[in-house]
Parts: C-alpha cells; sequence; structure tokens
C-alpha cells in the first residue's frame, strides 16, 4: 500500500463526533486531499459553517494522520466552495445514518421546500415533522406514527434552495 | 471578471471597499445572534427554544465565517475583531443591537417575543435579499460564501415567516402586540438596506446591489405576505436612531459588547 492510501484508510476512521457511526468520508466532508513533500493538505466542506464540531474534526483529523508511519503534519482547511450539500453523503453514509436512528437526508423536496423522511427504525412513510430544527444544526425532529417513535433526520441541503 | 483574494490584496480601493461591506455583514449577524443566545431558555415553548438556538449558531456561523474573510484581507484576526472592537467601530444596523426588551438574561427578562419575531423576520428577508446579490458578487471569496449561507438561510426564512404570519393571523392581543413590535422595527428598518459612506463605491465596484435596489427587492418579497395579512407596510424605512454603518450606535450596543467580552477581555492570551 502507498503512503497515501495508508492516510486514506486513517481518515476513515475520523468520524462525525455527534454521529460516531459516520466518518467524515462518508458524509461527503472530504474535498480535497494532497500530499505533498512536508505535508498533506487536507481540505474539508463543514456541513453547516456554525457547527461546533469543526474544530473537532480538524483536531482528529490532524491525530489520526500523525498515527500514519511517515506520515507528513496534515494542514487540515476548511473551505466552502464548493457548498457541502446533502447529496454527498455516500450510500454506505446512508446507511450508517440509518443505524444510528438518523434518517439519511431526503433526495426529493417540494417547490414549497417541504419534505419527508421515512423512520429509520421501521421504515414506514407515515412520519410528521415536529420540529424543522433539531439537537444539532444538520438534523430535523420527526415522529413516527407507525412504531410511535421520536427520530431524526438529516436536513437537505441543496443550492436549488 | 471577478476578483480573487490575491487580486484584492493588490488592490487597495477594492480591498478596502469589500472589507467595510464584510464588516457591516459581519456585525450584523454577531450582534444578532447574541441577541437571539440570550433567548436561551426562555422561548415560549420548548421546541422553538430549540429552534431559534438552532437559528442563532447558524448565523453566528456565518459571522465567524465573514469574520475570517476580514481577516484573509487583513483586518486583523477574527477573534479580535469579533470582542475587542470598540461600538464605535461596529458596522451593524442599530436595529439589530436593540435589547429583546425590559430586564436581563439573569434578571427578571420581560422580552418581547413580538418585536423578536419581527425584527428577525424583517433582517433575515433583508439578509436573503442581500445574499442574492452577493452571490453575483465581483469577489469571489463572499460570492462563494453568499452560496454556502444562502442554503442555510432557507431554513431561517421559513421559520421566521411561520411565526409572523401565525401570531398576525391570531388577531386580538397577538395582533395588536405584533403591529406595535412592526411599527417599531419600521423605525430603524432602513438602517439594514443602508450601506454605509461607501455604498456607491461598493456597488460601483460590482460588490453587491445599491441600497434602493435591495430595497426594493425586499419590498417585492415581502409585500405579498403582507396582503395576505391585510397589513399595511409604512411607505418610508426609518433610522431614527443613526445609522450603525457609520459608527452611529445606542448604549444597547455598549451593554451587549461588555457582557458578551467579559471572558475574552479577562485574558485576551488564552489559549481555547
Amino acid at each position: 500500500m502507498t503512503l497515501k492510501e495508508r492516510m486514506l484508510i486513517a481518515l476513515h476512521s475520523v468520524k462525525d463526533p455527534e454521529i460516531d457511526s459516520i466518518s467524515i468520508i462518508e458524509l461527503g466532508m472530504l474535498e480535497e486531499f494532497e500530499l505533498r513533500e512536508d505535508r498533506a493538505v487536507i481540505k474539508l466542506l463543514p456541513t453547516f459553517m456554525g457547527c461546533p464540531a469543526l474544530d473537532i474534526i480538524k483536531k482528529n483529523v490532524e491525530l489520526a494522520l500523525m498515527k500514519v508511519e511517515g506520515a507528513p503534519p496534515a494542514e487540515v482547511l476548511f473551505i466552502f466552495h464548493p457548498p457541502w450539500t446533502s447529496d454527498r453523503v455516500t450510500d454506505t453514509g446512508r446507511a450508517r445514518l440509518k443505524e444510528f436512528g438518523i434518517a439519511p437526508p431526503p433526495r426529493h423536496m417540494t417547490e414549497t421546500g417541504e419534505w419527508q423522511a421515512d423512520c429509520p427504525y421501521c421504515g414506514s412513510t407515515y412520519t410528521t415533522m415536529e420540529n424543522l430544527f433539531g439537537p444539532t444544526a444538520c438534523r430535523s425532529i420527526l415522529y413516527c406514527k407507525s412504531c410511535r417513535n421520536p427520530f431524526e433526520a438529516m436536513k437537505p441541503i441543496s443550492t436549488l434552495m | 471578471m471577478k476578483k480573487s483574494l490575491q487580486d484584492a490584496l493588490i488592490d487597495e480601493h477594492f480591498r478596502s471597499a469589500a472589507a467595510q461591506l464584510l464588516f457591516q455583514l459581519a456585525d450584523d449577524d454577531f450582534i444578532l445572534s447574541y441577541r437571539g443566545s440570550e433567548w436561551l431558555g426562555l422561548a415560549p415553548h420548548i421546541e422553538e427554544d430549540v429552534a431559534f438556538s438552532s437559528i442563532s449558531q447558524d448565523t453566528m456561523g456565518h459571522a465567524a465565517m465573514f469574520y475570517g474573510l476580514l481577516e484573509e484581507l487583513g483586518e486583523g484576526s477574527a477573534d479580535t475583531l469579533a470582542h475587542a472592537r470598540p461600538a464605535e467601530e461596529r458596522k451593524n444596523a442599530i436595529l439589530l443591537e436593540k435589547v429583546n426588551g425590559p430586564g436581563t438574561y439573569l434578571i427578571e427578562p420581560q422580552y418581547d417575543w413580538a418585536f423578536t419575531v419581527v425584527r428577525n423576520y424583517f433582517y433575515t428577508a433583508g439578509k436573503k435579499v442581500k445574499i442574492d446579490s452577493l452571490k453575483s458578487s465581483s469577489y469571489q471569496p463572499l460570492s462563494e460564501a453568499a452560496v454556502k449561507v444562502n442554503m442555510e438561510l432557507f431554513y431561517h426564512l421559513l421559520h421566521w415567516k411561520t411565526w409572523f404570519s401565525q401570531l398576525m393571523k391570531a388577531g386580538g392581543e397577538a395582533r395588536k402586540r405584533m403591529e406595535k413590535a412592526a411599527e417599531e422595527v419600521f423605525q430603524e428598518l432602513g438602517g439594514i438596506f443602508s450601506l454605509g459612506e461607501k455604498g456607491e463605491i461598493m456597488n460601483s465596484l460590482g460588490l453587491i446591489s445599491g441600497e434602493e435596489g435591495l430595497k426594493s427587492a425586499w419590498i417585492t418579497m415581502m409585500k405579498p405576505v403582507f396582503q395576505e395579512l391585510q397589513y399595511n407596510m409604512p411607505s418610508q424605512f426609518l433610522m431614527m436612531s443613526g445609522d450603525g454603518r457609520n459608527g452611529e450606535h445606542t448604549e444597547d450596543l455598549q451593554t451587549a459588547l461588555n457582557t458578551l467580552s467579559e471572558v475574552y477581555r479577562l485574558d485576551r492570551s488564552a489559549s481555547w
């Protein structure tokens, strides 16, 4: 395995501090990874600008790469172009979110901006929106009328909004 | 042709106009999200507490991003810009610095929810109009930031519009208090459209639309909402307490700055 491949595997181990089943790569946050002579430049896209987990993620990326033998120091940069959108979450990422009890971000929205999410526990579509805003900037709170569980969904975010 | 950071750094005329605009954008979001944070635990119900805190957090994130762009332009570190500038150097609109109501967070907060809903709704609509214009700003980093902010703003606007419409439709005391709050907000609303002394230069450099353009876009957006609610908008948006873009502010800003920078001033060299 090349150094870059080993570093990439290490990056996969960096999880979202607030949803520890999903990695930052599965979330679609990694935009660029450049291995230079003296350092590795990692460009990440923040999901939401005010996300307090960003500093923790930065530190965790640095720590994870430090453990890779022969890896140069990492320079972690947050950029906002291109903007992170919820369709960047990978298929594996969507499955991981569900495991955690969070419905993956819906792929469709009506023209008025309304959207629905299926229950991550029982799969029912019979759900209601309780609060568009949730415990973190990227999540909303919903309720499943089938299995009667409250659950969260990752908010759809797109440049068409 | 859009200008990159490198282009801006070798063109002082452009750089300083872009910085002036960024100070307005950053300071607006910064002080309003501070006012929003003072509502924590006091909002009308728990769902609103969650929602409003989330919006304030997003808004503080936008302020941090704008301060970050100022840092790149050589205006000093983002933390210093946010915490250490005296009131007379702040460029926020006066509407946004006003207290939430009588009392303080710690002592008998008798905050005014109607005023909060109207101020946030009208400001957020104004921010939407600006962000739409900034998406084609001649300063590339700012136009990219606008795309990002726009996506989050969508949810904020929806939220405040819902509150505004529901309380206005409720009739009775709610309607009365909302109309009184709207009257109060319109007396300072002109301040959010002001671009300050360098406004025309900003416009001619293609950084942002002119004040009149922004104002008329706001009216176009809000008119159907007001019509549906049978509310008559006043013909003028005033700046009764002055123009914050020129460093004019009220005592409310000074008290807010004293509180929010208290920890920062305790030990400026502390590392977080």
